[in-house]
């Protein structure tokens, strides 16, 4: 099975029917022992228990980075490879990824509240997300504001891949500027600095979100395709009835 | 050669003489400016405080506002057509074209700015700091702005989502042109650093920006 298989939406609608349950399963486990994990953790030393809203404001600020990683090689998949399905996995993604975009900016300006004494603060990686947030509702903006799909799809992979660019800024920034968002904890040279009671929820967490994000990711995807099909059969029965 | 000088002569002529297209900005910049002290309140430390960031954010309006002037002119006529199935490389036509469009309609705004320095109270050195970062950053705003010119071609009707989409992409060279004229009128950090960062952001936009409306208008336009 490779990714040209997939090519043909028939084929790639019979086989995530068949994976949809597992990964969905899957996910509902993997995310149900990361929050009793997380539950059980042991408070840290100077932020007590607000520190655990980082077992979600980490995941969703991965994936807000990492949805847009995935709608770039879509955008790449449309624009190089012209992959018939590349275009409906990245209009699939945006909301997703805006959604994923709003929970990390919610919980870590919740988390911002008690810590550093404000909901917001103009700091370079908060900026950089929210831009980030923009950029996703513009996306989406543009998705809407064509109505052939692949002309959209073609015009968005371009805006897409300009907006990658944001990404290194966002991973980044805490390392370039000096600023209140503390730096990479977990991802960095010379290895973690995190304690192992923390890191294996954190991981258990991401590795549930991200899973969350293929089942809905893929869901939508379905979604997608059955929607333009219904969009042809309609466009067709319209020209028969005009003819 | 010839060719895009061509093309750059005759963007320049067209902005110039039909419908007052660059001067359309100096307007606008010169309202937003003037509009400013009204609700701020006319006190002139404040505004001296204020006023880079208030003439940056009116000359990054008023180069927002011409920009979707840069293709659809062109569209309408077919001219555009021609321009993309010609022999000079489409690439080589954008940044001709986006060249032109910051001749006729971006260096005004930095002609305009002493004139509005003096309404908002800068000093000589403070007006020259600002013209000197908005001389190198509207090139920045142009080139990238030029990337949603390209993409409201496709969508006839994308005025207001050409600015949803291209002010995101302006926010770094707003952030490093603000604080490079900040620096240069009060410190403490030195000027040199934000003015080289918006200088690289201003060849980076050079490279990209071409590249980026060409994909857009090949793919877009069929």
């Amino acid at each position: 099975m490779t990714l040209i298989d997939l090519a043909n939406p028939t084929k790639f609608l019979s086989l995530t029917a068949r994976v949809l349950p597992w990964l969905a399963g899957a996910t509902a486990i993997l995310l149900l022992i990361g929050f009793y994990q997380a539950a059980m953790a042991p408070d840290d030393y100077q932020q007590g228990a607000t520190a655990k809203i980082m077992f979600v404001h980490v995941p969703n600020a991965w994936l807000a980075m990492f949805v847009w990683g995935v709608m770039s090689i879509a955008a790449l998949g449309t624009l190089v490879w012209r992959h018939p399905l590349a275009d409906v996995a990245a209009k699939a993604a945006a909301p997703i990824g805006a959604a994923f975009t709003f929970l990390a900016l919610v919980t870590g300006s919740l988390w911002g509240r008690p810590m550093w004494g404000t909901y917001w603060e103009w700091d370079a990686r908060m900026t950089s997300v929210l831009i980030l947030f923009l950029m996703y509702l513009g996306l989406m903006a543009l998705w809407r504001a064509v109505d052939d799909p692949s002309r959209a799809a073609r015009a968005a992979a371009v805006l897409t891949l300009v907006g990658a660019i944001n990404l290194p800024i966002i991973k980044f920034s805490v390392d370039w500027w000096n600023t209140l968002h503390q730096p990479a904890a977990v991802l960095r040279l010379g290895g973690t600095s995190l304690d192992k009671a923390f890191l294996i929820p954190l991981l258990v967490m991401a590795v549930g979100f991200s899973l969350l994000f293929v089942t809905l990711h893929l869901a939508a995807m379905r979604n997608e395709i059955l929607r333009r099909r219904v969009r042809s059969l309609q466009m067709m029965q319209a020209s028969q009835q005009a003819a | 050669m010839t060719a895009l000088a061509a093309l750059i002569r005759r963007d320049i002529k067209i902005a110039l003489r039909v419908g007052g297209g660059a001067l359309i900005g100096v307007l606008f910049f010169l309202t937003v400016t003037v509009l400013m002290p009204f609700a701020i309140g006319p006190d002139l430390a404040l505004l001296a405080r204020l006023g880079p960031a208030i003439l940056w954010l009116g000359a990054l309006l008023a180069s927002l506002l011409t920009l979707d002037r840069l293709f659809t002119a062109d569209h309408d006529d077919g001219s555009l057509d021609l321009i993309v199935m010609g022999r000079t490389p489409l690439e080589l036509a954008c940044a001709a074209k986006a060249l032109a469009h910051w001749l006729a309609a971006g260096l005004p705004l930095i002609i305009a700015t002493p004139v509005l320095g003096l309404l908002l109270n800068l000093d000589a050195a403070a007006t020259s700091a600002v013209a000197l970062t908005l001389l190198v950053g509207t090139p920045a705003l142009t080139f990238t702005g030029m990337i949603g010119a390209a993409l409201a071609v496709i969508l006839h009707r994308g005025g207001l989502l050409l600015a949803v989409l291209v002010l995101p992409l302006s926010i770094p060279v707003l952030i490093f042109g603000v604080a490079a004229s900040q620096a240069a009128i009060t410190g403490p950090l030195s000027f040199g650093t934000p003015f080289s960062i918006l200088c690289a952001l201003s060849l980076v936009s050079l490279v990209i920006g071409p590249f980026a409306a060409a994909a857009s208008l090949r793919h877009g336009l069929d």
